[in-house]
């Protein structure tokens, strides 16, 4: 089985304004799919209404051929959501909040595989101090050791890039590339540009207007 | 950060059915998790305790210390005093969460969220409903509570603030989305916190004048049994009301 995200004729309106209109996507495994877009126009509500967190939109939502409606259990637990948001506790120090996604994820305890993605994304060292007392990029880095930590095969990010350095940017983007050439699919808005590659699509959403082009 | 090709390549490249299996391990990390982060911003959980404490205290100063008026009121006092603090402490159920997007977390995992809340309403009761109670025939003595009616005191509370936190977390996963959702919560759920008052004031009262209790006890159960059972899934349609906002 394949995965595939499909849209049809997607419309949201926010404000008495058409945020995009008569939208038709196609989503396969093995693609990047940059939504790009002057902010407010709809990005973020765009990958939440993909990623099943939003009902109030016109059109139809596929997952793997089947209603959106009807294949939800699956769907979610093929996804990894990122919102804009990082998700991560300051309360709490990097190892206990990968704890609890782990959980989340249905995977038992593994501490050694939380070491491992946090020594990945660059918090060796940083596994105990509590989260707020990191800077906005290394909380950004916690969230990102997700990607390592729970495999799933559908990704979509937004704005992943935020506060994260020029060298972690390029891993991160690496990453990206990497998991679509394994066969899974990432979605993702960012403002960063992203270096050309055979995987990326582009899907520009207008500045407020009705003119949406894919 | 580097990519680390290959390890990942096999769970990738399918699409993967549901783990059900790991439904218990989730809950329980909710609850460790929850629990954990109320020990570690204690402020919040004591913020409820010494307002009961406060309010108790400053009745015999302002009404009259004595004993045979105090002893009359004690229970209905007590009890609302309990109602009031567990009140306050609701705003904050699941607003951290919502602030810092792990509530969107939350609803996206695969798990029955209805059972995950109900996790975060447990640490909500064990952190303030049952100190509420242990601390309630303490501040009982104050009020000159005759003897024999201590015991019913905290099992009628412990009962009924149970029931308070799940009716309350149903009210707080409602007003999440709004800045300031204090006032619309207690509206929402005053209300319903009415017959768990009228039951758990009845059951102290009972036992004073040396009435039955236990069917003041069975009733407030009954109450917990239901809110049990219907408070989750109210919980967890509000909250994706709320999200989705």
């Amino acid at each position: 089985m394949s995965l595939r995200l499909q849209a049809q004729s997607l419309a949201c309106e926010r404000d008495d304004r058409w945020l995009f209109q008569d939208l038709d996507l196609d989503i396969h495994a093995g693609e990047i799919v940059r939504v790009e877009g002057p902010n407010g126009s709809g990005k973020t509500t765009l990958l939440k209404i993909l990623s099943g967190q939003l009902a109030d939109y016109e059109g139809e939502l596929f997952w793997n051929e089947l209603p959106m409606r009807e294949a939800r259990d699956s769907f979610l637990s093929n996804l990894l959501y990122l919102g804009h948001a990082p998700g991560v506790k300051a309360a709490l120090t990097p190892l206990e909040n990968l704890a609890w996604y782990q959980a989340l994820a249905g995977h038992g305890p593994d501490e050694e595989s939380r070491y491992a993605a946090l020594e990945e994304v660059g918090l060796g060292g940083f596994e105990d101090v509590p989260a707020g007392q990191l800077s906005a990029g290394q909380q950004r880095r916690v969230a990102l050791a997700r990607l390592l930590l729970t495999p799933r095969p559908l990704w979509v990010l937004d704005e992943p890039f935020t506060a994260i350095d020029r060298d972690g940017v390029a891993a991160l983007e690496q990453r990206l590339v990497g998991h679509a050439r394994r066969g899974g699919c990432v979605l993702v808005t960012t403002h960063h540009e992203l270096s050309p590659c055979a995987e990326l699509r582009r899907i520009r959403l207008g500045g407020g207007g009705d003119d949406v082009g894919v | 950060m580097s990519v680390s090709e290959g390890t990942l390549a096999k769970e990738v490249a399918v699409t993967r059915e549901e783990p059900r299996g790991g439904l218990a391990v989730a809950v329980w990390a909710t609850l460790k998790r929850d629990l954990v982060l109320l020990l570690r911003r204690r402020s919040e959980v004591l913020n409820p305790l010494v307002f009961f404490a406060l309010v108790i205290t400053l009745f015999p100063i302002g009404i009259s210390p004595d004993p045979a008026l105090l002893a009359a009121i004690a229970p209905g006092l007590l009890w609302v005093a309990a109602l009031l603090a567990a009140l306050l402490s609701l705003d904050s159920l699941f607003r951290a969460d919502y602030d810092d997007g792990s509530l969107e977390q939350l609803l996206l995992t695969p798990q029955p969220l209805a059972l995950l809340a109900l996790a975060k309403v447990t640490v909500h009761w064990l952190l303030t409903g049952l100190p509420l109670a242990l601390m309630a025939p303490i501040l009982g003595i104050m009020l000159a509570l005759p003897a024999g009616s201590y015991a019913v005191l905290a099992i009628s509370l412990a009962l009924g603030s149970a029931s308070l936190s799940l009716i309350g977390a149903i009210g707080a996963a409602l007003t999440v989305g709004l800045s300031r959702g204090g006032v619309l919560l207690s509206l929402l759920v005053l209300p319903l916190y009415i017959p768990v008052l009228i039951f758990g004031a009845g059951a102290v009262q009972a036992a004073i004048l040396g009435d039955g209790v236990l069917a003041h006890l069975a009733i407030l159960g009954a109450l917990l049994a239901l809110a049990l059972s219907l408070a989750p899934l109210a919980i967890a349609a509000s909250l994706r009301i709320s999200i989705n906002g």
